[in-house]
């Protein structure tokens, strides 16, 4: 049906103790392309984007059914380091959350995590990734700064860049620009049309507008299940499912 | 009709006058109320250094701090024996605490099914609630003898078991509740989004703790067992039950010390009638005072500094 398939989820299920939260979801996200998972709140949009890098291991009470495919590997029954699995996928939260450090060592923390040591590759690879979110200029005269000192708008750009730093494949983002200023949400957007030819990017948001804007390929989600997938034209300009045609009418958040 | 309304404003304008009357008056309750807190301690310091006057006027403060004689009776008051145990055993209780509340709330907080930290809270409540004199019994009954009989010959010493490190035992035991409860709550407020985004970078759950989250909770930690350390200075009863009261310097945790506390509760009402003895033991009591502020503020500035930091 589709070309590459980066991450296939199969016959997904998810329950936070007795509650059902994702049923039995099967989607496909194609490679190098945005897809946009939107659909109004409480949906379980964003706990569909945890489970794909395996987040929700965190909630004890969290229970996973099904499988999630990446590159043909099924992430959820794997004997690999999870840790691994986590460093393919980049994450975008809704806030940016800048580590307890200052500017510098956010963007070094992962590269010396997976054992980057040198100091002149650090700061090669730091520069890069900072001129590659449009920051350096902002920050190159204090990268010693606490990162919190940083506006929202810089700290996302700077959590994008610490995320592209470890070089992962794909890009999760969590409804990245809902904190963010126009101007710093048109810098993000921008920055994922650019980043979509070398990564596979999964956006989550209810902001319909931008999914318009950006997205090649859209899941409609609505109570915990998929109403409707396909490409963006097909969703937007000729959806099947009545759930959808009034979700883009705006009848409903 | 103009009687009656105008008895009517009358009346009202009573009531009105009594009600604001009234409420200006529980208003300066409150405010006084509110200037004792503030000025009570203010007064203690103020208390306790008047009647330490007397010792001070006679030796310099220097003298007092550091010479080892005590004899009360030709007038020696030399606190530093005194000083010395305080600080062994706040310091050997701190140690003992500070690993086993760090890991304890961290495996709590971030290991633990959330049926156990719910379990956890009220036994570590309970507790923080025993009196203090009943950690000073269970002190005499197990501790004391244990180390005299097991640890102290085990290192090759032939003790009584009324130690430091009886001492220090006793305390860290009545202070861990005190610092866990503080340690649960600084874990419990840091985002999960933090870990997430640690872990989301490839970091190991244990790489998440110890670079991220325990860096985050640094300030807090600090204060935390800033808090711990003042609590347990001042620890009195507990303490002194089984540390020995020996007025000598101790040289290593098997031997017996006699912290400040100890000092004023044993001897307070007592021996009064040596001359300066009462002032002498409201100078260690200023010493305490002045020693548990200087911990809480210290522990407080560091937050600050530490949170421009970061």
């Amino acid at each position: 049906m589709m070309e590459n398939v980066k991450i296939r989820i199969k016959d997904l299920n998810l329950y936070f103790g007795k509650q059902h939260i994702l049923k039995n979801i099967n989607v496909e996200i194609p490679e190098k392309k945005i897809t946009v998972i939107m659909g109004p709140s409480g949906c379980g949009k964003t706990t569909l984007m945890k489970s794909l890098n395996r987040l929700t291991d965190l909630n004890p009470d969290a229970r996973l059914s099904g499988s999630i495919f990446i590159d043909g590997e099924d992430i959820l029954h794997t004997s690999e380091d999870i840790t691994k699995i986590r460093k393919m996928m980049g994450l975008l939260a809704q806030r940016p959350y800048p580590l307890p450090m200052n500017i510098y060592n956010n963007i070094a923390y992962g590269l010396r995590i997976s054992g980057r040591k040198n100091k002149r590759f650090l700061d090669r690879r730091i520069e890069h990734y900072l001129r590659q979110v449009n920051l350096w200029d902002e920050v190159k005269d204090r990268l010693r700064d606490p990162a919190g000192a940083l506006s929202i708008g810089q700290q996302q750009r700077l959590c994008l860049a610490r995320g592209l730093a470890v070089d992962p494949e794909i890009i999760l983002a969590d409804e990245p620009t809902s904190a963010l200023d126009p101007i710093s949400s048109q810098t993000i957007e921008e920055k994922f049309l650019e980043l979509k030819s070398n990564y596979t990017i999964v956006l989550v948001t209810h902001i319909l507008r931008q999914a318009k804007r950006i997205a090649d390929h859209v899941v409609f989600m609505y109570l915990g299940e998929v109403v409707e997938q396909g490409t963006a034209r097909e969703i937007f300009e000729n959806p099947r499912e009545d759930k959808t045609k009034s979700y883009l009418k705006g009848l409903f958040y | 009709m103009s009687k009656v309304s105008l008895t009517r404003a009358v009346r009202f304008k009573r009531i009105q006058v009594s009600r604001h009357l009234r409420d200006k008056m529980n208003s300066a309750w409150m405010l006084f109320t509110m200037v004792i807190v503030v000025v009570m301690p203010l007064i203690l310091l103020i208390g306790l250094y008047l009647k330490s006057a007397m010792l001070l006027n006679q030796h310099s403060i220097f003298h007092l701090l550091f010479s080892k004689e005590w004899k009360p009776l030709s007038g020696e008051f030399g606190f530093f024996p005194f000083i010395v145990s305080s600080v062994w055993v706040t310091v050997v209780a701190l140690l003992i605490s500070a690993p086993v509340c760090l890991l304890t709330s961290i495996h709590l907080t971030q290991y633990a099914k959330k049926w156990v930290l719910s379990i956890m809270h009220p036994v570590i409540d309970m507790l923080a609630g025993i009196p203090s004199v009943i950690f000073g019994v269970w002190g005499i009954l197990v501790i004391v003898p244990a180390i005299g009989n097991y640890v102290a010959p085990f290192f090759g010493k032939t003790v009584s078991g009324y130690s430091i490190l009886a001492g220090a035992i006793v305390l860290s035991i009545m202070i861990i509740p005190f610092i866990l409860n503080i340690l649960i709550e600084i874990f419990k407020t840091i985002p999960v989004e933090l870990s997430e985004a640690s872990l989301s970078l490839g970091a190991s759950k244990w790489q998440t703790i110890k670079f991220v989250l325990v860096k985050k909770a640094f300030p807090g930690i600090v204060s935390a067992f800033g808090l711990g350390m003042s609590r347990a200075f001042g620890e009195t009863i507990a303490v002194l039950m089984v540390v020995g009261n020996v007025t000598q310097i101790p040289t290593g945790v098997f031997q017996p010390g006699y912290p400040l506390p100890a000092l004023i509760a044993n001897n307070y009402g007592e021996m009064l009638s040596v001359p300066l003895y009462d002032s002498a033991l409201m100078l260690a009591a200023l010493i305490l005072f002045v020693v548990v502020l200087v911990f809480n503020f210290a522990s407080r500035l560091l937050i600050v500094r530490y949170e421009r930091h970061f």
